[in-house]
């Protein structure tokens, strides 16, 4: 706009004076319009309060859902990200083995390149420790004979599914061991089971963003309908289209906002809410785990990003309706 | 001031097209006051509207101090627009603001600061007489009121082209009179004014140059 004047004015020292005054008063303008559009965006929201409570619900609730959902699966990848350096092969030698025997396969194995430690389990220590976690003790005191077989738990140096089997293969050909349990597959599976529930998160992430997306506009062109005589006025005293869309940007970016707040109060709320048989079940494994929350980047991005959604369902619904809104009511 | 140069204006409409306005030429010289003429869809309003470029001649050109409009584009409608005061027979005022608020419009649009609006705001509703009715709703003005407030927001930031689409429609003769008085002082001082009209009684009592249209055409200027 200063551009323009500039190449209009006739004298090149008083126009650069005058230059100087405009875009000042072009900058003011615009800084008093932006305040002013925020203003007016605002006073509407909360001068219809229902209309807007039941939109930013509508937001609050198509956001929490990811939100929520990324917060526990952030749980399960914490819970389960050290299960791989547990993976082991529980051993079973058959029943007849001496505790000697037993003490020396451990040694022999201990120097295998894929094994990092063995535990020896004799079966008195497997015995009781099947007491204490399975509460049967005195019925097993009861049995005739010690039914558990000796049991070494092999640690191997790397999860690779790869070599792990092999480890399996040979450890199984010993003609001391009865059988050879892998917990390893399983542990995969988890992981393969997260991977593809953090896919689904991401889609619904995209899928219900364009949703709020879709409700702003809808919203914002309802609003353009309704001030269409204040909107051809505006246009013809030489209001420009950026004049005209920016109330409608601030209340596209406070549905949003706010949308974006109350989902991150609802996941909170929600966290609260399981938290107590969470710890709980935490107890009972005697895991170190600790529930994740929402983190506080996150208190912070949702809103924002919430924020950018309305602005851009705004600026769709206004750049598709201001053009219908023509002043032809002359 | 503004020149037509064999306007032409087309409308499309179903099954054909409808010639709103034919090779019309003319000129319009600032101070002067101007009626425009004609029976009903003779062309006046269209006539209008490509001044204001609310729509675009088909054929021909218009000129402004030698300018033309069709090299403007889209972007710089708004502020063209601003050279130009416009009152319409249903004033299109806005009732959800005060007199004030309807006269401020186009200077906040301009970039004025409030005060240095405020101001302005005061001499245009002084100017018709509606000093004392700032601060109400426009809603509860009478018909000749509301088109006095009408012409204050369009002369509010004191525009050189002053266009007038049937001002007087709705008013008994002594209101026509005050509005037609106001137009002839805003030309006394260098406004070029143009009032598309029905009124052969107002174009008869006030001598001034008379712009007749038929079908399209210029059939007296
Ligand atoms: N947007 C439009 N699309 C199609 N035809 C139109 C359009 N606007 C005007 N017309 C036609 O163009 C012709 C001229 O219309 P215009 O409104 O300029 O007449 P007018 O002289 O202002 O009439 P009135 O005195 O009734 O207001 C009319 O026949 C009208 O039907
Ligand atoms: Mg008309």
């Amino acid at each position: 706009m200063a551009a323009s004047k500039k190449k209009k004015s006739p004298t090149p020292r008083k126009g650069a004076r005058r230059i100087q005054r405009n875009w000042q008063d072009q900058l003011r303008a615009w800084k008093a319009h932006h305040k002013a559009s925020a203003k007016d965006a605002w006073q509407r929201l909360i001068g219809a309060p229902v209309a807007t409570a039941m939109t930013v619900l509508v937001i609050a609730i198509a956001l929490a859902l990811p939100a929520g959902l990324s917060v526990l699966l952030t749980n399960a990848q914490v819970a389960t990200q050290d299960w791989d350096g547990n993976a082991h092969l529980s051993v079973f030698l058959s029943a007849d083995t001496s505790p000697n025997a037993q003490q020396e396969l451990a040694a022999a194995w201990r120097e295998r390149e894929d094994i990092q430690r063995i535990e020896v389990v004799t079966r008195e220590e497997a015995l009781e420790e099947f007491k204490a976690l399975s509460g049967f003790g005195d019925a097993l005191d009861a049995l005739p004979e010690n039914p558990l077989p000796p049991l070494l738990m092999v640690y191997p140096t790397t999860t690779d599914a790869g070599v792990l089997e092999t480890l399996q293969k040979e450890l199984a050909s010993h003609h001391a061991v009865d059988v050879v349990q892998l917990d390893v597959l399983w542990v995969k599976r988890l992981h393969a089971m997260i991977e593809t529930v953090a896919r689904i998160v991401s889609v619904l992430t995209i899928a219900l963003a364009t949703a709020v997306v879709l409700v702003v506009v809808n919203t914002i062109r309802l609003g353009i309908e309704s001030r269409r005589e204040e909107i051809v006025v505006v246009k013809i005293v030489g209001g420009t289209d950026g004049f005209v869309r920016r109330p409608f940007l601030y209340t596209g970016f406070c549905y949003g906002f706010l949308g974006g707040v109350l989902s991150v109060l609802l996941v909170q709320i929600a966290l609260l809410w399981v938290g107590k048989p969470v710890d709980e079940l935490i107890l009972l494994y005697e895991s170190q785990f600790e529930l994740v929350g929402i983190g506080w980047s996150n208190v912070l991005v949702i809103p924002l990003f919430a924020g950018l959604l309305g602005l851009m369902g705004a600026w769709l619904a206004v750049s598709r309706h201001i053009q219908d809104v023509d002043p032809y009511l002359l | 001031m503004i020149e037509f140069l064999q306007v032409s204006k087309r409308y499309p409409l179903a099954g054909g097209y409808r010639d709103a306005l034919s090779r019309v030429s003319m000129r319009l010289h600032a101070g002067e006051l101007t009626f425009l003429t004609g029976h009903s869809g003779a062309g006046k309003s269209t006539l209008l509207k490509l001044i204001m470029m609310i729509e675009r001649p088909t054929a021909g050109d218009i000129r402004v101090r030698g300018q033309s409009l069709n090299r403007i584009p889209t972007s710089g409608i708004a502020h063209w627009r601003r050279n130009i005061g416009m009152v319409h027979q249903n004033h299109q005022l806005l009732f959800d603001r005060t007199v004030h608020d309807n006269v401020a419009l186009p200077l906040i649009i301009a970039g004025y600061s409030a005060r240095e609006a405020s101001r302005r705001v005061s001499a245009a509703l002084d100017k018709v007489g509606l000093l004392g009715k700032q601060h109400l709703n426009p809603m509860m003005l009478s018909g000749g009121e509301q088109q006095r407030v009408g012409i204050a927001r369009a002369v509010v930031n004191k525009p050189p082209l002053l266009l007038a689409d049937e001002p007087t429609g709705n008013l008994d003769p002594v209101l026509s009179a005050e509005i037609m008085d106001l137009f002839e002082d805003f030309a006394r001082v260098g406004v070029t004014v143009l009032i598309a009209t029905h009124d052969l009684v107002l174009i008869q009592e006030y001598h001034h140059r008379c712009l007749q249209l038929e079908q399209g055409r210029l059939v007296a200027s």
